[in-house]
């Protein structure tokens, strides 16, 4: 390979630095040191607040749920549409990536039109005494709208350079279709497919807009770890609101920098 | 071929599997989507018209779309010069830099939000620096650019990079033999192929960006007509109770961002068409 040259290569290793600690390295630095400002026991104390911990308790349980219900869903559908050809398989890949494009308040505001109070089924509701919008059920259907494409996404150009004689082998030897799955094609894309699932996951535990919108932003109920964030950060708590944000921060980079490896090994398997 | 297509559909699982993807999608993503489009005309075209007829809408909406190309506009140079040094350059810690250009898709926006609000307000680490030239940020909508900025980096990146692989460096040497000038040279031979991806790049954080709210809320100082997004007078029509107004802006801001993944889709069409010309040739 020729590349730049050396003085060339130098400037552009400068102004790269540059870039990058201007931009993504500061702030990630800010958030760890505002969290430490008093101390490293002063922020472990915010993480014990019961409004602190109730946030955490519900963020991980809706996680939970909008994970497994998206990874089922997204395998199903990356399974079907990488081992059949048939009409509208482009509208339905349309249709799992739609979720990106949709920003995050009108992934909240959507389930309002359904359950809210004016909604489509808010009267009904109502009278039979379900609350779905402002409550947990509300909160799990925005975080599931918001993670839905990623687990599809990850496996789909996998799945689809696995091709298929693996799985019609396995058919032939008298395999049925969820052995088969189970044990010739998953196993096979585990990498990409753990790749999915911490992208949804993080994304999951980090989702602001769509949960702001549906939830009743009432403290130690229907907050998560970022509307937690929020109500403390509004409230002069920088220390608590900082220490939440590093929390989150901290997760981000761990799921980043595992996706990097992930990927690098699968990307080395299918070349 | 009759056998091969038999043998194709033979494979088990065909309606097990549509059955489950399409009860998933249904729930989660065509049902809400579809009360999003029907809500609207349910009290009428005139109501529609009314939420339609809203000066606040059209300033938010102004504030929006502009900031938003404002800060995609700069990411462009900026994405290039980062996909550049992870392709081309020798970089010591590539692989961290290369999993740093991510943090902004993985970092939640409320983070991002404070962050920023602090970093660039009067007395954080930028915004002293700032505040000595006279310059403010935050709280103005320079500060939803600022946000913005961080938010788009990785589309430019992630656009531009697969694309710059696949060229020879060979072709720039080739140009600067010539006899090229650098600047003749970027422009006549590195910047042509690049066009595409940088343009899709561009509408992927674009598209993102209309969107954004957590990370732009803290920072933005929200002032009706000068400093409100889009998103935000969302939730504040939500607020009101006023699901019409809100919806209307939900649309609109829907609308745009198919329009820019529409056009990301058949820029990339157009790309990997021309790739396996150049290839066959």
């Amino acid at each position: 390979m020729g590349g730049p040259s050396r003085r060339g290569n130098a400037v552009l290793v400068a102004a790269t630095y540059l870039t990058v600690l201007a931009v993504l390295v500061l702030p990630v630095l800010l958030v760890m040191v505002e969290a430490l400002r008093t101390g490293i026991a002063a922020a472990w104390r915010s993480l014990l607040d019961p409004d602190a911990l109730s946030a955490i308790r519900l963020t991980l349980l809706v996680t939970l749920v909008a994970t497994l219900v998206n990874t089922a869903g997204g395998i199903m559908a990356a399974w079907l549409v990488t081992k059949y050809r048939f009409r509208g398989r482009g509208v339905l890949v349309a249709l799992i990536e739609l979720p990106i494009s949709v920003s995050p308040v009108i992934a909240g505001l959507v389930w309002l039109l359904l359950f809210g109070r004016q909604g489509w089924w808010g009267g009904w509701l109502d009278q039979h005494d379900i609350q779905i919008a402002f409550a947990t059920p509300g909160i799990l259907l925005a975080t599931l709208f918001v993670t839905f494409p990623y687990v599809a996404r990850t496996l789909m150009p996998f799945m689809e350079q696995q091709g298929r004689e693996a799985e019609e082998a396995a058919f032939l030897l008298g395999a049925g279709f969820w052995r088969t799955l189970w044990r010739v094609t998953l196993p096979d894309a585990r990498w990409a497919l753990l790749s999915g699932i911490l992208l949804t996951t993080a994304r999951g535990i980090g989702e602001f807009g769509a949960v702001s919108v549906v939830s009743g932003h009432i403290p130690g109920l229907t907050e998560t770890m970022p509307l937690h964030i929020e109500t403390l950060y509004n409230g002069y708590q920088t220390v608590a609101a900082f220490t939440m944000a590093a929390l989150l921060a901290l997760i981000a980079m761990a799921t980043v920098l595992l996706r990097s490896f992930l990927e690098h090994d699968f990307r080395k398997a299918s070349s | 071929m009759v056998f091969c297509l038999r043998r194709r559909d033979g494979l088990p699982g065909l309606s097990i599997s549509i059955a489950f993807t399409l009860v998933w999608i249904g729930l989660i993503v065509a049902l809400p989507l579809t009360a999003l489009v029907l809500r609207p005309w349910q009290e009428g075209g005139g109501a529609m018209l009314r939420a339609l007829h809203d000066a606040r809408m059209y300033a938010a909406l102004r504030v929006s779309f502009g900031c938003a190309a404002l800060a995609a506009a700069i990411d462009v140079p900026l994405g290039l010069l980062l996909a550049w040094a992870l392709v081309r350059a020798r970089l010591p810690g590539r692989r961290a830099i290369d999993a740093l250009i991510d943090l902004p898709f993985a970092l939640p926006t409320a983070v991002t939000g404070i962050t920023l609000a602090t970093l660039y307000g009067p007395t954080g680490w930028v915004g002293a620096l700032l505040a000595r030239a006279g310059i403010r940020v935050a709280y103005t909508p320079a500060g939803i650019v600022a946000a913005l900025m961080f938010v788009g980096l990785p589309f430019i990146v992630r656009a531009v990079e697969p694309v710059l692989r696949g060229l020879p460096p060979e072709l720039e040497e080739a140009g600067l033999l010539l006899g090229a000038s650098p600047l003749q040279n970027f422009r006549r031979v590195i910047l042509p192929p690049l066009l595409p991806p940088l343009v899709a790049g561009f509408s992927l954080a674009f598209a993102r960006c209309i969107g954004e709210y957590g990370s732009v809320i803290f920072i933005a100082g929200n002032q009706p007509f000068h400093s409100e997004i889009a998103p935000l007078l969302i939730v504040v029509r939500l607020q009101e109770y006023d699901y019409n107004g809100a919806t209307a802006i939900a649309l609109i801001l829907l609308l745009s961002a198919l329009v820019c993944m529409t056009g990301v889709a058949a820029l990339r069409r157009r790309v990997s068409r021309g790739l396996v010309a150049r290839g066959a040739a």
